[in-house]
């Protein structure tokens, strides 16, 4: 098995809530893997599992084991900034910092020690490129990150997220609060960013999640139901539940 | 019916509402018109005393002084009437107590009635002579010339550095030194209050757990409700004895003095207020920069900061606000002396502490009386100032966050 992202029987407490049931699930490199469920399944608990975004929140306690490229992330020796570095994040509303379009995506690499300015200035062009945002911006890369639309934010976000050159990205809902068009742009980045990445992407959009993904975990109450092929699960899902799901009888 | 009571009773409600904030709104306008009335009435009066009058020589060319030539007169500063534009001739100083010099007491004769023929004889033989005099004593035929004093311009009240409101023959009515006494001493308190006030404030918003926050947040809301005089005893106790110690200085009473217990004073808004800012950075923001491999100090630095910018700043001018309008604390520390400060380690005056320790001894009406309320609408401005500043400030940031 030479899976980048395993967990292996993963529990998840929030104080008493138990919120991620006993999880098991390998994700193959460069591939998307989709999760779906109804809201309040613990998706967004599972993708923050994988940078230890959840360290944040009091209470939360983790029992099995969490693998990223075959290391255990939650092992004291870990190093989370370093993590961190190699897992990106990309979240539901767009997030930029209240900075220039230009030091947004700087960001990343001048937290991690990086001076060199002619490197940062080539890296900022190629990551809004790669985000299918440089054309739009290229003009205005010292204006304030808020002056743009939405949508424009969001793969703002990203170019920021692949400035610092993960190897995997996790994206919780990252179009949901977008119109079509945008929305239709982030799934063609995907597609484009898999050649380099491993993604892991959180939506309620089943269509979506059928367009871009490779393989597909359906959750429910914190359990994992069933994970698998994409156009299998969409198709000739083996669990009740998973064929209620997404034949839209509940969630 | 009901129907009618209901209505009537929001009506009633209404005009209540109406009147009280029309009541309000009155008073507060009231009190400002108050205020510059009283205080432009130092513009439109004599600077000597009334009852008094500075007389000449017939002949003196001098038509008018200012209250600050007659105080160089008096001083002895200026000895001839060249350098005021007269004739060259050297000043001859006279006030009430010199006529022994001039004349026995029998020629003055009983209760001394021949009083004021003698000053208008006097007035008239000596070219260079000024006298300072009760205008009883006044002669109806006098001999000598009144002369008029001109009010103090706007120009000499703002850049007049003597305060002396009360000084014979002439009160010298300089708020320069105040005002600078003011500033100097309320910017050496956000000097020190902003430090403290700023870390004190990240860590109750970023680092402290919710139960050394429920402990210290309440803490530093009452050290807002300790009254002013409590603070200015510490002052006097603690700081003031410590700072003549530390600096060997002949008295401890400075603006140090009064800038570390204003500090102390202002840390309660500038905690709360920029404690406030700092929480509404974004969680979002804050996971954003963290997820880019950023440690707690870089997001805090780079992130939660710039975006509470706005918030801080309203913080520290608010904080000079409460320090600009603080009477009783710094009365008691910072020795009262009405000159421009150089170093925070000599005694100042402020505005409010002035108009505290005056008010009682000034007659209502006066001169000086007035100069106080001039000192008011200064007073009134400045805060004025500072409010519409925050105004802008917290207007332009609700502009940004709304994007
Ligand atoms: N900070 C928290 N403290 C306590 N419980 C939490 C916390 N965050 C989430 N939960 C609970 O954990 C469960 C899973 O939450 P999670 O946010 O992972 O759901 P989700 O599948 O992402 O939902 P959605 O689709 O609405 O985003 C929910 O029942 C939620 O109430
Ligand atoms: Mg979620």
């Amino acid at each position: 098995m030479n899976s980048i992202i395993s967990t292996r029987f993963l529990n998840l407490y929030y104080n008493e809530f138990h919120a991620l049931k006993g999880i098991t699930m390998d994700i193959q490199p460069n591939t998307v893997a989709a999760l779906i469920g109804p809201s309040g399944c613990g998706k967004s608990t599972f993708l923050r599992l994988f940078n230890r975004m959840n360290d944040l929140i009091d209470g939360v306690k983790i029992t099995g084991d969490v693998l990223v490229n075959g290391k255990d992330i939650y092992a004291d020796v870990l190093d989370v900034v370093e993590l961190r570095r190699t897992v990106g994040m990309v979240f539901q509303k767009p997030n930029p910092f209240p900075k220039s379009i230009f030091e947004n995506v700087a960001y990343g690499m001048r937290v991690n020690g990086i001076t060199d300015n002619q490197y940062i200035a080539e890296k900022v062009e190629e990551s809004l490129r790669q985000a299918a945002l440089w054309d739009e911006v290229k003009d205005k890369l010292k204006k304030s990150a808020f002056e743009i639309s939405g949508g424009q934010q969001q793969r703002l976000c990203i170019a920021r997220a692949l400035a610092i050159e993960p190897k995997i990205l996790l994206m919780d809902e990252p179009a949901s609060a977008l119109d079509p068009i945008s929305s239709a742009k982030i799934e063609e980045l995907i597609w484009e960013l898999k050649k380099d990445y491993t993604i892991m992407i959180v939506t309620h959009n089943l269509q979506q999640a059928g367009r871009v993904s490779d393989t597909t975990a359906f959750f429910y109450l914190g359990e994992l139901v069933e994970y698998g092929d994409t156009k299998e699960i969409f198709t000739q899902p083996k669990d009740k539940k998973t064929q209620n799901y997404i034949t839209g009888r509940f969630g | 019916m009901r129907k009618f009571l209901r209505n009537l009773t929001e009506k009633i409600v209404e005009g209540i509402l109406f009147l009280s904030s029309t009541v309000t709104t009155l008073t507060v306008l009231l009190i400002i018109v108050f205020l510059f009335r009283e205080g432009a009435g130092v513009f439109s009066q004599s600077p000597v005393e009334k009852g008094f009058v500075i007389a000449v020589n017939k002949d003196n060319p001098i038509q008018t002084l200012t209250s600050a030539q007659l105080k160089l007169i008096y001083d002895q500063e200026v000895t001839n009437w060249s350098k005021l534009g007269g004739k060259n001739d050297s000043i001859i100083l006279f006030r009430l107590d010199d006529i022994g010099n001039y004349y026995t007491e029998d020629e003055l004769g009983e209760n001394f009635k021949n009083m004021p023929e003698k000053l208008s004889e006097l007035m008239d033989k000596n070219s260079g002579m000024v006298a300072f005099f009760s205008d009883k004593y006044l002669a109806k035929n006098f001999r000598g010339r009144v002369l008029k004093m001109s009010n103090t311009t706007l120009k000499e009240f703002f850049t007049g550095k003597e305060w002396f409101p009360t000084a014979q023959p002439s009160a010298q009515m300089g708020v320069l030194s105040l005002i600078l006494g003011t500033l100097w001493v309320s910017l050496g308190a956000i000097l020190i209050a902003l430090p403290f006030g700023l870390a004190t404030a990240i860590y109750l918003a970023e680092i402290a757990d919710s139960r050394t926050r429920n402990i210290l947040k309440p803490l530093v809301e009452l050290l807002a409700g300790i009254p002013s005089v409590v603070y200015g005893f510490f002052g006097l106790i603690i700081i003031v004895p410590a700072i003549q110690k530390i600096f060997d200085l002949p008295v401890g009473e400075t603006a140090l003095a009064g800038s570390i217990i204003l500090g102390i004073m202002a840390l309660p808004t500038i905690i709360t207020i920029s404690e406030d800012a700092l929480r509404t950075t974004p969680r979002a923001m804050k996971e954003a920069s963290l997820a880019l491999g950023a440690n707690r100090w870089q997001t805090i630095s780079k992130v939660v900061i710039p975006y509470a910018m706005s918030g801080i700043t309203a913080a520290a001018i608010l904080g000079i606000g409460r320090a600009v309008g603080e009477t009783m604390a710094v009365l008691m520390v910072t020795g009262n002396a009405a000159v421009i400060p150089h170093t925070f380690l000599e005694p100042v005056r402020t505005i409010p502490a002035t108009i505290a320790a005056e008010l009682g001894e000034a007659p209502q009406g006066d001169l000086h009386y007035k100069a106080l309320f001039g000192l008011g609408c200064i007073l009134f401005l400045i805060t004025l100032a500072i409010n519409i500043t925050v105004e802008y400030i917290s207007g332009k940031r609700n502009k940004t966050s709304n994007d």
